[in-house]
C-alpha cells in the first residue's frame, strides 16, 4: 500500500500517511488494552496464567506492525527480512538452552546464600 | 566476456563526484549504495537484539525461578507512567516514519520537522524516566546490593528541591540537561549574532529538543500524583501488604541467627569499602522521614531484600541500557536535523533518514516488549 | 585481446600504487583504504602476537622445572591470563579476517572498497583501544589473573584489573563486528557483474561464515562484560552467588559467545587453506558446493554447542547430553573439508613452495585438534580430561597449528601480491619447518601430560611430568624461532625482495588481475569474471613473465604454463 510515484526511483518506496497513522491508532488500541487487561483482567475473571501469555500476544502483534509498516518491511528485501528475523531464532536458542539447564543448580545458589555464607572466602 | 568496457579506466582519483554527489566513490549507483547501506543497519539491529538478549535471558531466568518475587516488586512500578511513555515512544515512532517519507519524497523541511517531533519525544520519554528513577532511589528502591526499602521520601534538601516539592535525585537529573538547554541557548543567540542562520535553527531547535525532557518530568510528576491512589500509593497500602506477605511465606524458613552471617559476609564482600554504607544493612538505617522503617518492624527481612533486588538490577539494566539507545537515537536524529536543514535530502538519497528510523524503530520495539515484562506482571 | 601497452598497463609494474598514491602518516592514519587498512591490522596483530608470545616464553621457562621459582604463583597467574586474553582477543580473532580478509576480499570481488570504509577504520581504531585496554591491565599494577574466560565468582572477588580487561574485550568485540558486518555486507551488494554466490573463491564463503557468527555472537559478549563490570562495581547479584546470583548462568553467556568463537578463528583459516590447496596443486577445488556449504554449517551448528565447556560445572544431565551429542556433529562439516582438501591434492601438480607448505602443515595439525576435540566432546572422557593439559593441547592444535599456520601461509601467498615483490623461498620453508617441529614438540607432550592427568593453569607440578613439560618449553622456542625467521623473511621481501608480477603462481581468483602492488582503486580496469578454480583461463604472457587472463592475452606470446616456476 505505498504510494505510487513513478518518478521515484526503484528503491523508494514512500508509505502512504493514512496507512502510518491507522498502525499508530492500532498501536495506541493495543496499549491502552494491554494496560486494561493487566489492570483489570482478574476482576474480570481471566485466569492469572493467561495474563502473562496474552500481554506477550498483544506485545507481538505490536511489534508486528511496528515492523511490517513503520519499518517498511513489508516491502523490504526477503534478505533483509530473513537476516532480522534470524536474530529472533538465536535469542530463542540462547534463552531455550540456558533454561533448560539453570533449574539444575537453583538449589545450590540457595543453599549457598543461606547456608554457607560464613564459610565463603574472599580474597582481599 | 566483457572486455570491451575493460577500458574505463579510474586514473583520476580525486574526482569522486563523477556519478552523483552523495554516492561514495567505491560504489556504482545509488541504488547500491542504498542497499549496502540497509542491510547494514539490519544487521546492526541484529547486533543490538542479540545485545539485549543477555538481558532478557537473566529476566526469563529469574523469573522463573522466582515467580513470586517478581509479582511482588513490580507493584513498585507504575503502570501509568510506563504506559503514557510507552504511547511517547510509539508516537516519536509515528513522527519518524513520517520523517522518512517526507526525506524519501525530498520534503526537507517537513522532514525537519517530523524529526525535531521525534526529539522531543524521545526527551520526554526521558523525562518520565527521570520522575520514576528519582522516585525508587527516593525509597532505595535501588540494584541488588544497595536495595534498602524504606516506605517514605526523604525531605529535598537542594534549595531547588525544596522550593518545587521535589525529590533531591530528581533535581540532579535535571543538571545536565538544564545545562545544555542554557548552553543551547545561548549558542543559538550566538550564531543569530554572526548571522548564521542555519545554524541558529539548529541550535533553536536542540533547545526544543532539551525542553522535551523538563516537559516529560512535569508530566511525570502530574501523572506519578494523579495515579497516586493506584499504585503512587506504594508508600503506604501496596508496599506494606504484599511484601508482607511473601515475607511472611518466607521467614519460617531461614533461622533467626542468619541475618548476621549474611550482613558480615556481604560487608567482607565488599573490598572497595565505599559501597560499605548501601550494603545489606537493611535495617540499620533510621528511617529517613521519621517513620517506621520496614525493618523496624519486621526482623530478617534478608530474602525478599536479596530477590527483590534481583528484580531491580534487572529493572536498571534492561530500562538503562535502554535510556542509553534513546540518548543515542537523539544524537543520531539531531545529525538528520541539521543535513534536513541543509537540505540533503533527495528522492534518490534518503538513506541516512531511513536508517536512523529503523534503528528509532528497534528502541521502540524494545521498549514494546519491556513494558509489558517490566510493568505489567500480574 | 588488447595492445601490448595497455596489457603493460593493467599487469606491469605500476608507477603510483595504493603504497605510494599518498605520502605522510596522515594518509595512513586516516585512510579508508581497505589495503592499508589491512596492512594497519597485520602490524597490529603481529605486535600482540610477539608480545603475548613472550608471555608464553616466560610461561614455559618457569614451568621447565617442577618447583621452578622464576615466578611467584600470582606472577604465574597473571601470565597466562594476559597471553590468553591477548592471544584471544587481540590476536586470534582479528588476525585473517582483519588484515588479510581485509585486503584480499573487495578485491577478490572485483570492488573498489568494503562497502563501509569508515566503518573499517573505526574498526581498527577500536582494535587500538580494546587491546590498550587490555594491556592496560597490567599498566595499571594491578595485572589480571581471572584466565582469559573471566569466570565468576573469581572475577568478581579479584582485586586485579578485570574491570579494564573485560572494558578491553568489550571494545575488542565491537571492532570485530565492524569488521564482520562489514564483509557481510560486501558481499551482499559489492560483487562484481555477474559474480553468483558460486562464483565466489571460498576464502570469501569463509570470511561470510565468520561474519555471521560475528554479528551473532559478539553482541552477547558485549552484554555479559557489561553486566560483569556492573556486577563487580554495583553487585547487580545476577552473576555474584553472594547476592543470591548464578555463576553458573555467567558460563552460559560466556560460552555462548565463545564457543563461536572459536570459529570465527577457525573458519576464515580454512577459507585460506581452500585457496592455496588448489592454486598450489593447480587443481579445481574439489567439492566446491560442500566446502562453501559446510562453512556456513559450521558457522550455525558451532551456535549449539556451547555447553561442552561446562560439563563439568554441574550442568543438568539433559542439557549435557544434548550439548555432547551436538558437539559429534560439527566434526561432520570440519572433515567434509579435509577430505575436499586430500582429495584436491590427489593428483595435482604440487608446488611445495612455503605457502603450500604451511597449508599441508595445517591440514594435519587441525586434523589431530579437530579429533581430540571428540575426545573431549565425549561424556566420560572429558571427565577425565576437562581442565588438563589435553584440553590445552586440543585448543592449541586448532588455534595455533590450524589458525596461525594459515595465517601464515595465507601472508606468504598474498605477500607478492600486496608488496610486489617475492619473497625467499628456501628460508620461508625453514621458517615453516621450524614452526612445525617446534610446535608439535611444544604441544604433543601435552596430550601425553593431561590424559595423565596434569591440571592446566598451575605454576608447579608432580615431578613426574617434568620430562613432558622441558620437551614442551623447548619446542615453544623453537617454534618462537620459526615465527621470527618468518617475520624476517617477510619484512626483508617486502623491503629489499625481487620484484615479482601481477600474477607469479597462476592463481585465477580476481584479486591477482590486479597489479602488484595494487592500484590505489585495487583495478586499473575492471576485471574479466573468471571462475576462481578454473586455472585454464589464465595463460603464460612471455613480455610480462605473468599469468593474465586469456581475454588480454596475445594469442602469438603465451603459453599455457611457464615451467617450472622457480624463484
Ligand atoms: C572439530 C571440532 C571441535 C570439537 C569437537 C571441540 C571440542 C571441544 C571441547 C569439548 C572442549 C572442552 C574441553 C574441556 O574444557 O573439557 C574444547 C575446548 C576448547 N576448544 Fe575445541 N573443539 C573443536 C574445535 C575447536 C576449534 C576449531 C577451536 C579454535 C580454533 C577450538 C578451541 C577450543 C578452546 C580455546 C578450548 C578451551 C577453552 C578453555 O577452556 O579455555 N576447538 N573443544
Ligand atoms: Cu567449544
Amino acid at each position: 500500500m505505498s504510494d505510487h510515484h513513478d518518478d521515484l526511483p526503484a528503491f523508494c518506496h514512500p508509505v502512504s500517511t493514512k496507512l502510518l497513522f491507522g498502525v499508530f491508532f492500532g498501536l495506541i488500541a493495543l496499549t491502552i488494552l494491554t494496560v486494561a487487561t493487566s489492570a483489570l483482567g482478574s476482576a474480570l475473571g481471566m485466569p492469572p496464567a493467561f495474563a502473562f501469555p496474552l500481554a506477550m500476544v498483544i506485545a507481538t502483534m505490536k511489534a508486528f506492525l511496528v515492523c511490517a509498516f513503520f519499518m517498511h518491511m513489508w516491502w523490504d528485501k526477503s534478505f533483509n527480512v530473513l537476516a532480522f528475523l534470524s536474530s529472533l531464532l538465536f535469542v530463542t536458542l540462547f534463552i531455550g538452552m540456558t533454561m533448560m539447564d539453570t533449574g539444575e543448580y537453583q538449589p545450590t545458589i540457595e543453599a549457598f546464600d543461606v547456608n554457607n555464607l560464613a564459610n565463603v572466602e574472599v580474597s582481599e | 566476456m566483457a572486455v570491451a568496457d575493460s577500458h574505463d579506466t579510474h586514473d583520476d582519483h580525486h574526482d569522486l563526484h563523477d556519478h552523483g554527489e552523495f554516492i561514495a566513490h567505491h560504489f556504482d549507483s545509488a541504488e547500491q549504495q542504498f542497499d549496502s547501506g540497509k542491510l547494514g543497519i539490519w544487521l546492526f539491529l541484529v547486533t543490538e537484539i542479540l545485545f539485549f538478549s543477555g538481558l532478557f535471558v537473566a529476566y526469563t531466568l529469574y523469573r522463573t525461578n522466582h515467580p513470586e518475587v517478581f509479582e511482588q516488586a513490580h507493584v513498585f512500578l507504575n503502570k501509568y507512567l510506563g504506559g503514557l511513555n510507552t504511547i511517547v515512544l510509539l508516537f516519536s515512532s509515528l513522527t519518524m516514519a513520517l520523517g522518512v517519507r517526507a526525506a524519501q519524497l525530498g520534503r526537507n523541511k517537513n522532514c525537519s520537522i517530523y524529526i525535531l517531533i521525534t526529539m522531543v519525544c524521545a526527551t520526554m520519554f526521558l523525562g518520565v524516566k527521570a520522575v520514576e528513577y528519582s522516585h525508587k532511589w527516593d525509597m532505595g528502591i535501588l540494584v541488588r546490593s544497595a536495595f534498602n526499602l524504606t516506605y517514605t521520601h526523604p525531605t529535598p534538601t537542594t534549595e531547588i528541591g525544596k522550593a518545587l516539592h521535589i525529590s533531591d535525585y530528581l533535581v540532579y537529573l535535571c543538571v545536565v540537561p538544564a545545562l545544555l538547554l542554557a548552553g543551547f541557548i545561548v549558542a543559538s543567540v550566538i550564531s543569530k549574532l554572526i548571522n548564521k542562520g542555519t545554524l541558529a535553527k539548529f541550535m533553536i531547535a536542540m533547545a526544543i529538543t532539551v525542553s522535551g525532557y523538563f516537559l516529560g518530568v512535569c508530566v511525570g510528576i502530574i501523572f506519578m500524583n494523579a495515579t497516586e491512589g493506584e499504585t503512587g500509593s506504594t508508600h503506604a497500602s501496596v508496599i506494606a501488604e504484599q511484601p508482607l506477605m511473601l515475607l511472611a511465606s518466607t521467614q519460617d524458613d531461614h533461622a533467626e541467627g542468619d541475618h548476621d552471617d549474611h550482613d558480615k559476609a556481604a560487608a567482607a564482600s565488599n573490598h572497595e569499602g565505599e559501597h560499605s554504607d548501601h550494603e545489606e544493612h537493611f535495617g540499620s538505617h533510621p528511617a529517613d522521614g521519621g517513620e517506621a522503617s520496614f525493618d523496624a518492624h519486621h526482623p530478617d527481612p534478608s530474602t525478599l531484600s536479596r530477590d527483590v533486588g534481583i528484580f531491580f538490577s534487572i529493572y536498571y539494566c534492561m530500562t538503562g541500557l535502554h535510556a542509553i539507545h534513546i540518548i543515542a537515537g537523539i544524537i543520531a536524529l539531531a545529525w538528520l536535523y541539521w543535513r534536513s536543514l541543509l537540505g540533503h535530502w533527495r528522492t534518490d538519497y534518503f538513506g541516512p533518514v531511513d536508517y536512523v528510523g529503523l534503528y528509532w524503530h528497534l528502541v521502540d520495539l524494545i521498549w514494546i516488549y519491556l513494558f509489558p515484562l517490566l510493568y505489567l506482571i500480574d | 585481446m588488447v595492445d601490448a601497452s595497455t596489457r603493460q598497463k593493467l599487469f606491469g609494474t605500476p608507477e603510483t600504487n595504493f603504497l605510494n598514491c599518498t605520502k605522510g602518516w596522515k594518509s595512513w592514519a586516516f585512510t579508508l583504504d581497505h589495503k592499508r587498512i589491512g596492512i594497519m591490522y597485520l602490524i597490529g596483530v603481529t605486535i600482540a602476537l610477539f608480545l603475548a608470545g613472550v608471555f608464553a616464553l616466560v610461561l614455559r621457562s618457569h614451568l621447565f622445572t617442577f618447583d621452578s621459582k622464576m615466578l611467584t604463583d600470582d606472577m604465574y597467574n597473571q601470565m597466562f591470563t594476559l597471553h590468553g586474553a591477548v592471544m584471544v582477543f587481540s590476536f586470534i580473532i582479528p588476525s585473517i579476517p582483519a588484515a588479510l580478509g581485509n585486503i584480499v576480499l573487495p578485491m577478490m570481488l572485483g570492488a573498489k572498497d568494503v562497502a563501509f570504509p569508515r566503518m573499517n577504520l573505526a574498526s581498527f581504531y577500536l582494535w587500538i583501544i580494546g587491546t590498550g585496554c587490555l594491556l592496560a591491565a597490567i599498566l595499571s599494577g594491578k595485572g589480571l589473573d581471572t584466565g582469559w574466560t573471566f569466570y565468576t565468582p573469581y572475577s568478581i572477588d579479584t582485586n586485579t584489573g578485570v574491570i579494564y580487561a573485560t572494558f578491553g574485550a568489550f571494545i575488542l568485540g565491537f571492532s570485530s563486528i565492524f569488521t564482520g558486518l562489514n564483509f557481510l555486507v560486501t558481499v551482499n551488494t559489492m560483487r562484481a557483474k555477474n559474480q553468483g554466490w558460486f562464483k565466489l573463491p571460498l576464502f570469501v564463503w569463509s570470511l561470510y561464515a565468520t561474519a555471521i557468527i560475528q554479528v551473532l555472537a559478539t553482541p552477547v559478549l558485549g552484554i555479559t562484560l557489561l553486566m560483569l563490570i556492573a556486577e563487580k562495581t554495583l553487585h547487580i547479584g545476577i552473576f555474584d552467588p553472594k547476592y543470591g546470583g548464578d555463576p553458573v548462568l555467567f558460563q552460559h553467556f560466556f560460552w555462548f559467545y565463545s564457543h563461536p568463537a572459536v570459529y570465527i578463528m577457525i573458519l576464515p583459516a580454512m577459507g585460506v587453506i581452500s585457496e592455496l590447496i588448489s592454486v598450489y596443486s593447480q587443481k579445481r577445488i574439489f567439492g566446491y558446493s560442500f566446502i562453501a556449504f559446510s562453512s556456513v554449517a559450521i558457522a550455525l551448528l558451532g551456535f549449539l554447542v556451547w555447553g561442552h565447556h561446562m560439563f563439568t560445572s554441574g550442568q543438568s544431565l539433559v542439557v549435557t547430553l544434548i550439548f555432547s551429542a551436538i558437539t559429534f556433529t560439527v566434526a561432520i562439516p570440519s572433515a567434509v573439508k579435509v577430505f575436499n582438501w586430500l582429495a584436491t591434492l590427489y593428483k595435482g601438480s604440487i608446488l611445495l613452495n612455503t605457502p603450500m607448505c604451511y597449508a599441508l602443515s595445517f591440514i594435519f595439525l587441525f586434523g589431530i585438534g579437530g579429533l581430540t576435540g571428540l575426545f573431549l566432546g565425549a561424556l566420560s572422557t572429558d571427565i577425565h580430561l576437562h581442565d588438563t593439559y589435553f584440553v590445552v593441547a586440543h585448543f592449541h592444535f586448532v588455534m595455533v597449528g590450524g589458525t596461525l599456520t594459515a595465517l601464515l601461509g595465507g601472508v606468504f601467498h598474498w605477500w607478492p601480491k600486496i608488496w610486489g615483490r617475492m619473497y625467499n623461498d628456501f628460508l620461508g620453508r625453514v621458517g615453516c619447518f621450524l614452526v612445525f617441529s617446534g610446535f608439535n614438540l611444544t604441544f604433543f607432550p601435552q596430550f601425553v601430560m593431561g590424559s595423565r592427568g596434569m591440571p592446566r593453569r598451575y605454576a608447579s607440578y608432580d615431578p613426574e611430568f617434568q620430562i613432558f613439560h622441558q620437551l614442551s618449553t623447548v619446542g615453544a622456542f623453537v617454534l618462537g624461532l620459526g615465527i621470527l625467521l618468518s617475520f624476517v623473511v617477510l619484512v626483508y621481501s617486502a623491503l629489499r625482495g625481487p620484484r615479482c608480477s601481477s600474477n607469479p603462481f597462476r592463481a585465477a581468483s580476481l584479486e591477482w588481475q590486479s597489479s602488484s602492488p595494487p592500484d590505489f582503486h585495487n583495478f586499473i580496469h575492471t576485471p574479466v569474471l573468471t571462475d576462481p578454480y578454473d586455472f585454464e583461463t589464465q595463460v603464460y604472457d612471455e613480455e610480462l613473465d605473468t599469468y593474465i587472463p586469456r581475454e588480454f592475452a596475445n594469442p602469438d606470446k603465451v603459453a599455457p604454463r611457464k615451467e617450472p616456476v622457480h624463484h
